[in-house]
């Protein structure tokens, strides 16, 4: 930009050259971009110091890794136990082995059943392809029946579905590429399986299931929602400014902006994932809205007669201020999100961030070299009648209007006290992804497929098989039982009764925990003895045998339900002794937990984003009165977009907490623009009723349609079959809707207000 | 089970071969002829007591440890014999489990709980489980037969300053654990110095490395140290041999299941 202002700017005076120097810079930033990579693991929500995380790395680390891969089949007629059906499990099972990576595959085909014969004990598979007679099949049915361990988990109570689980121990880092390759040798697996026993439909879910699904949803919203974006942009552009030209500039600026942004995110080593994926979308909104200024403002100096160049001089040079502070506050709005607990939610801010400013620059520096290199046409200008139309109506009215539309506001926004923290990993894809569906099924079936692990230490080699400890295990296991968000629970306390039972002629006294630790212990060697590779109990008792881990499946509950469970149980069990100590960890817990320490930390977030944009209209406005009544009006947007979330939805998750400090620095721009132009008619002498109409004449058409760029923009991110970028795009919309509304009625009528008071308040 | 046998008796200088099923061995002739003269070089060595130690570790460094008596005796033509005595941790001391091992059929297992009082005969197909809870598995210790294997010769190779044959096996019993095995065999004397197994989907699951050899009675070489690293879960075991006796009075009797009560 020009320093010397009688000249015009140097985008205007030499824009091939401007072109050149943007192009170089773009080129060098793109080549950044080759060190991009995705992650699509779920842990990229979570600082590497994350409490919950910790806990459940720490878990990891004791007992073997639980991520894992699980194949759920569902035979048609609903019933598993038949031949075909139990073929097809134990052919699976082996399959299952060829998954990368894979340390251990569970099914009711491998599970190791423990029997006496005749004072023998015998240990086998319980399903093998040579015994699948009907006396057989009695025999599993009643096997099953009777094992806790299995009957719940790998087969539903009512046998018509079964699972078989699959460990896999994923490197530690990034783990995207073999995420993947599992995933895609998992389908195969399903497709090879469902072709060969066609009356069967086999579902895949697990961790590395989701985390693919994080990587799917992200391809897809590259794939589909990226080019929607740019096709819509090109027809409202076209539309609003009736210039062909005119779409491909913007579409310019907006490739620049993406482009750079996204190189240097490849400069500094950041990762992609699900959310930042839509950084280009949101830049591209908000880009698009600065360019609309610029174009807008040069077909009417255009109209009004001017040569190409100095419409285009003029028009930055009158819309060089506030294009500059729209896209710093909200460039501000978005950096706030370096507050939020979730990394990739900073990661997203950062980009946006960035791509705001570059969009501010070369929406004031290429898009008028592209203008001055290919002219526009002057058109039909833009009828602001209706606007000055609605000015007058709310002016007369507005005794009526001030009072409505605040006790609107006000009951809209009580319903935001509907709203509640919720993040469920599981449900964060809509119902177009294949993982949803099958955690659809799962849940039908199985009742759902989240999880707490409990670890109780007892900080001594071979503590786990002492009689207290064990009876104490047993009461917990029968308290979770009791509980009915919990569908099954895996205890070791199990495993020992029936090896009692075992041991002593399956006599179904015996089917108690032994009352001596020595030979509870023995009983542990002799059945870690006779088991296979993959089924050891590593995964339950650690190393030397001081800590245990019990495993409650639960419904697939929100957030509040999961931290009640896990708190209950942790109580339950400090009041049976305090002589362990019980950790509880999962990825569920740490979705549960990710968004109440998000949304603490955005309030101070978003409190700072206020604080700093207040700063910026205090300065940009240069009064006091006007900046506490945009801050108002700023304000009163979210409060009623997240009454409306109440009412719609009620459900907050991790990326809604953020949406406040992202959408007030858009949202500022509605005031600021509305607020000079009413500042710069009083202080020509205009009555406040004179300036709001003037105000409404000369910015209402720019907000209206920035508004509608903006929801055409967001409203693509809301068709994102990722939830949280769909939600976030949701309630970004209505906030900006809201903030139109309240900039037509509550602002202008407040204004006309204050002027009454002011004179009533003289006349006394 | 001869429990040392993979780890500690698997080489050794031999006087009598091992004929039996010889001509049924599937593999290149070289490899056989190495396979063979490994045998071979172990046969003959009778009975012998070992304490060992067993020392766990998790990928976190946290360890655990288990001490135990070992009696092996030598049988012809068929597995070994062996008898293992726990002697810590507490809990289980006392507890004895004696093995005889077959080549392509399932083991033959009793164990003796002290604190139940009985001897059990268990009856199990896997040979493929954990010992234990180490990185050993049970096919990992039972004794070498060269009929277990199906065998190629895939090269040489040093390893632990020795050169040594590369050869890969194929487990022939249906219930193994691995896929196959890639053993380097040193040339000087047939002793194994390093082992990879392979897992069902053939990626590597553990490495064997075998040191400290000491020859007894002028012959039989043993590892004094075995170190499996699980390179899937990094986790690793090693076995450490504190005092190890041949020539004992050991019989074909004290291998009885009905004497396991009386063992210690």
């Amino acid at each position: 930009m020009s320093h010397t202002p009688s000249s015009a700017p140097v985008a205007i005076r030499f824009p091939v050259i401007t072109l050149i120097l943007v192009l170089v810079v773009t080129a060098i930033s793109l080549i950044g971009a080759q060190n991009l990579y995705f992650r699509g693991d779920y842990k990229v929500f979570f600082e590497p110091d994350d409490p919950q995380r910790l806990a459940f790395e720490e878990m990891q680390n004791i007992f073997n890794k639980s991520e894992n891969v699980a194949f759920m089949v569902v035979p048609s007629d609903g019933q598993v136990l038949k031949p075909s059906t139990l073929m097809l499990v134990n052919e699976l099972t082996e399959a299952a082995w060829q998954l990368p990576l894979s340390t251990r595959v569970e099914s009711i085909s491998n599970y190791q059943n423990t029997f006496d014969d005749e004072g023998d004990l015998i240990v086998e598979d319980l399903i093998t392809a040579e015994k699948l007679s009907k006396e057989a099949i009695a025999n599993i049915a009643q096997v099953l029946s009777r094992s806790p361990e299995v009957y719940g988990r790998l087969i539903s109570r009512t046998t018509d579905v079964t699972v078989i689980d699959t460990t896999i121990q994923l490197p530690d880092g990034d783990q995207t590429q073999q995420v993947i390759e599992i995933a895609e040798a998992a389908k195969q697996i399903k497709s090879h399986f469902e072709s060969k026993y066609p009356d069967h439909d086999i579902y895949l879910n697990g961790m590395v299931i989701m985390n693919d699904a994080f990587a799917v949803a992200a391809q897809q919203d590259a794939e589909t929602l990226i080019p929607l974006m740019f096709l819509l942009i090109f027809i409202a552009i076209a539309l609003i400014v009736k210039s062909l030209w005119a779409a491909i500039f913007t579409l310019v600026v907006v490739i620049f902006s993406v482009a750079i942004t996204v190189g240097l995110t490849g400069w500094l080593g950041v990762y992609l994932s699900t959310a930042t994926v839509n950084a280009p979308t949101m830049i591209s909104t908000l880009a698009v809205a600065d360019c609309i200024h610029i174009i807008v403002g040069a077909k009417y100096y255009l109209n009004q007669g001017l040569a190409n160049k100095d419409a285009i001089k003029k028009s930055v040079e009158v819309n060089k201020k506030p294009i500059f502070i729209t896209s710093i506050t909200t460039a501000i709005g978005f950096v706030m999100l370096n507050f939020s607990a979730v990394p990739v939610l900073s990661h997203l801010g950062n980009m946006t961030a960035v791509g705001v400013m570059l969009a501010c620059v070369f929406s004031l520096t290429v898009l008028p070299s592209l203008l001055t290199l290919r002219p526009l046409k002057p058109s039909v200008s833009v009828n602001n009648s209706v606007f000055s139309t609605w000015a007058t109506l709310v002016n007369r009215n507005h005794r009526t209007l001030l009072p409505i539309s605040l006790l609107v506001i006000v009951v809209i926004s009580l319903f935001a006290t509907n709203n509640v923290l919720n993040d469920v990993a599981v449900k964060y894809f809509d119902e177009r992804s294949s993982f949803r569906q099958a955690v659809e099924v799962n849940e039908e079936k199985l009742g759902g497929m989240s999880n707490i692990d409990f670890v109780i230490y007892t900080d001594q080699s071979y503590g786990v098989t002492d009689p207290g400890f064990l009876k104490q295990i047993e009461e917990f296991s029968k308290w979770l039982r009791a509980r009915s968000e919990v569908n099954h629970v895996l205890t070791f306390t199990d495993t020992l009764k029936r090896l009692n039972r075992n041991m002593n002629g399956d006599d179904q006294n015996f089917n108690v925990i032994p009352a001596d630790g020595e030979l509870a212990s023995q009983y542990l060697l002799l059945y870690e003895m006779s088991l296979p590779f993959g089924l050891d109990l590593g995964n339950q008792i650690d190393i030397d045998k001081s800590a245990l881990r019990i495993i409650a499946l639960t419904e697939n509950l929100g957030s509040r339900d999961i931290t009640t469970l896990e708190r209950e149980a942790k109580d339950y069990f400090a009041s049976l002794s305090d002589d362990y100590r019980i950790e509880a960890a999962s990825p569920p817990l740490m979705f549960a937990h990710i968004g109440e320490r998000n949304m603490k930390n955005m309030v101070w977030g978003s409190v700072f984003a206020l604080v700093l944009i207040s700063i910026l209209i205090l300065f940009a406005l240069r009064s006091i009165k006007l900046g506490g009544i945009s801050l108002i009006t700023n304000l009163l947007p979210a409060a009623i977009g997240f009454g409306v979330w109440g009412i719609i939805s009620g459900e907050i998750n991790m990326a809604l907490s953020v949406v406040i400090s992202m959408t007030m620095g858009i949202i500022v721009d509605d005031t600021v623009h509305f607020l000079t132009k009413y500042q710069t008619a009083r202080e020509h002498g205009s009555s406040a009723r004179e300036s709001v109409v003037y105000a409404f004449e000369t910015v209402g058409m720019a907000l209206t349609t920035t508004t509608i760029v903006l929801t055409i923009g967001f409203a693509v991110l809301a068709s994102s079959s990722f939830v949280l970028n769909a939600h976030m795009g949701m309630l970004t919309i209505i906030i900006i809707v809201a903030a139109l509304i309240v900039d037509f009625i509550f602002l202008p009528a407040l204004l006309a207000w204050l002027e009454d008071t002011k004179t009533a308040q003289k006349e006394s | 089970m001869n429990f040392l046998s993979r780890i500690v008796l698997i080489t050794a200088l031999g006087c009598t071969a091992s004929y039996g099923l010889a001509s049924e061995i599937k593999g290149d002739e070289k490899a056989i002829a190495i396979a063979k003269e490994r045998k071979a070089r172990d046969t003959g060595w009778g009975a012998n007591e070992a304490k060992v130690l067993m020392l766990l570790k998790n990928s976190q460094g946290k360890e655990a440890t288990r001490k135990l008596e070992v009696k092996s005796l030598e049988v012809k033509d068929d597995g070994d014999k062996a008898l293992t005595v726990f002697e810590s941790p507490r809990d289980v001391k006392g507890t004895a489990f004696l093995s005889f091992s077959h080549a392509l059929e399932a083991d033959e297992q009793w164990i003796f709980l002290p604190a139940l009082k009985r001897v059990k005969r268990i009856s199990s197909q896997s040979k493929s489980g954990p010992f234990v809870g180490s990185e050993f598995a049970f096919e990992d210790m039972t004794s070498y037969e060269v009929e277990k294997f199906s065998y190629t010769f895939l090269g040489e190779e040093e390893v632990n300053g020795e050169a040594c044959f590369v050869l890969k096996q194929v487990p022939e019993y249906d219930f193994s654990g691995y896929s196959y095995q890639k053993v380097w065999i040193d040339k000087s004397h047939y002793r194994v110095q390093k082992v990879e197994f392979f897992d069902r989907k053939e990626s590597l699951l553990k490495t064997l490395y075998l040191s400290d050899y000491k020859q007894y009675k002028n012959k039989f070489w043993r590892p004094m140290k075995s170190l499996m690293r699980n390179v899937q879960t990094k986790k690793s075991t090693s076995l450490i041999t504190e005092e190890l006796t041949f020539d004992t009075d050991l019989q074909e009797s004290d291998f009885d299941k009905n004497r396991l009560k009386r063992v210690r």
